[in-house]
């Protein structure tokens, strides 16, 4: 039989002399406000405006935002923009795509082979840290002036850092869910397949976003270096001119591009990662 | 289906840690191992499933495993070893999708594995949405999706609560009443061993060796009577007393490591 007791003696018991214990547990825990950030830069580009319309600063060296936006649409009408950007797009697709497949195969193969793991790990480690723009020129000598060592340059830079987020991925899948499933005789293929592939897809979709800032920097200075058509090279054209409404229309076409192909990997994440 | 360890060695580099370890576990039988911490009850189990080799000696079977048995030795983890990214329904499937039954046959077996761990109405939800003792459930019934001959159960209760092991408890004591699957039950816990095991082996602590086998005298449905309570606790009594002085020696080689 329960002995039961009540929690306090009387109803006034303890509350004399008392004092609140002292609240110790504020801050560490920064919150999110949706539109702040877009008050902020709403409010930057309002005082950038005022300050160029008011002729506190030069329009050639700094162009208020409406000589920007005006030059954005020039551009776009004529349709310049297009013909930049299409073979930007093209170089920045075409180099990521080679760069991402070869670097999702090789940093697989050094994730699950001691062989390849060897030899891999080597020759990333050594090759890694070489900026991939400095190869530009050997690229051109060895491929030619076309559109060739641009795309060469670009899928370089972006095979060594998904190779590297590939085999980190693939390391830290947990290894008590492979040896989980080997306990159930589950083939080794499936086990890549239905482990090992989703156990390491985080640190691949994080890969695949700085391997997208790789690449539009590789483009940009690919283009910079050796091409008459692109984002990069209008950009320089525009700075050789002093056309820096146009200069700066470019920049934010880079910035814009940026944002939507982080956009995308956000969606991409959403769907594939909705589990964590 | 017969599991016999045979002559079990093993080390990892110089590090010994089972000595010439030799059992068997018969069929529908529950053997216990219990020992002070780091005295190679894992490492054992893990080699008595074939996810370790041992250095020495053998894990054998003897008899046939039941023919309807997609795995007659079958791992429950501690950890529960569950995959986030697949629901409920997706881990109890997972052992079975490379097997050659069609999706209606494995559908029928999930189904039956998730009406005996009451985790019928879960099947939709990730193990991130479940407590502790669920996602062990979700555990347990996908080792029993693939109709075990043996259950390896590697300190199943020691990463929950005690309310929930007490009623996990109940759950493998219900599953394992009727005799036809087996199950080697690692625990530090003694009240476990006792509650669960037909017989216990104690190992002594690294290497470690077989200190005694100790069978328990009633049957698993007489121990739920108040007046087993008092029988229990007192092997469990002695069970401590055989391990108590290397389980401090035990804890003091860890800190000291």
């Amino acid at each position: 039989m329960l002995e039961r007791a009540t929690p306090r003696v009387s109803q006034d018991d303890g509350k004399t002399g008392t004092r609140p214990v002292e609240f110790r547990g504020a801050g560490f825990v920064p919150g999110t406000s949706r539109y702040s950030g877009w008050i902020a830069l709403l409010m930057v580009i309002g005082i950038w405006q005022l300050a160029g319309s008011a002729g506190l600063v030069n329009p050639l060296f700094l162009p208020t935002p409406s000589a920007i936006g005006r030059a954005l649409s020039q551009l776009a009408l004529s349709g310049a923009l297009w013909h930049h950007l299409g073979y930007s797009v093209m170089r920045i697709g075409t180099g990521w795509l080679l760069g991402t497949a070869a670097g999702v195969a090789v940093g697989f193969a050094i994730g699950l082979s001691t062989l390849a793991r060897g030899l891999g790990i080597t020759f990333i480690s050594a090759l890694f840290p070489i900026p991939k723009i400095a190869l530009l020129p050997l690229l051109i000598l060895w491929l030619g002036i076309g559109e060739e060592p641009k795309i060469a340059t670009i899928a370089l830079g972006v095979f060594f850092s998904t190779a590297i987020s590939v085999y980190s991925g693939v390391d830290a899948v947990p290894r008590n869910l492979i040896s989980m499933a080997q306990s159930f005789n589950v083939p080794f293929a499936t086990i890549v397949r239905r482990v090992i592939w989703p156990g390491a897809l985080p640190s691949i979709l994080a890969g695949f976003r700085i391997t997208a800032s790789i690449a539009l920097l590789l483009v940009v200075s690919a283009e910079m270096i050796g091409a008459d058509y692109g984002i990069g090279a209008f950009v320089l054209q525009a700075g050789n001119l002093m056309q820096t409404d146009q200069l700066l229309a470019g920049v934010l076409i880079l910035s814009v591009f940026g944002l939507a192909v982080g956009k995308l990997i956000g969606l991409l994440e959403a769907r594939l990662l909705h589990w964590r | 289906m017969d599991l016999i360890a045979d002559h079990v060695s093993h080390r990892f580099g110089t590090l010994a840690v089972l000595d010439d370890v030799s059992f068997i576990v018969g069929a529908g039988e529950v053997v216990a191992i219990v020992g002070p911490s780091g005295c190679g009850k894992s490492t054992l189990l893990s080699i008595l499933g074939g996810l370790l080799r041992p250095a020495a000696g053998a894990a054998e079977l003897r008899g046939a495993p039941p023919a309807d048995s997609f795995n007659p030795l079958t791992f429950v983890f501690q950890d529960f070893a569950l995959l986030p990214w697949g629901t409920v329904e997706a881990n109890v499937e997972f052992p079975l999708l490379h097997t050659a039954l069609s999706a209606d046959e494995r559908r029928a077996l999930v189904d039956d594995a998730l009406r005996r761990t009451g985790l019928s109405d879960f099947r939709a939800t990730y193990p991130k949405q479940l407590s502790g003792g669920m996602r062990q459930r979700v555990g347990i019934a996908r080792a029993l999706a693939v109709r075990p001959a043996i259950l390896l159960m590697d300190e199943p209760l020691s990463a929950l609560d005690s309310q929930t092991r007490e009623l996990l408890m109940e759950d493998f004591i219900r599953l394992l009443a009727d005799g036809t699957m087996g199950a080697i039950y690692v625990t530090h816990n003694l009240e476990e061993a006792v509650r669960l095991a037909d017989r216990i082996v104690v190992l002594s602590r690294r290497p470690g060796r077989i200190r005694e086998v100790v069978n328990i005298p009633m049957t698993r449905s007489e121990r739920g009577g108040i007046e087993a309570r008092g029988k229990l606790v007192a092997l469990q009594t002695e069970l401590w007393a055989l391990i108590r002085n290397e389980a401090i020696d035990a804890e003091r080689e860890v800190q000291d490591a």
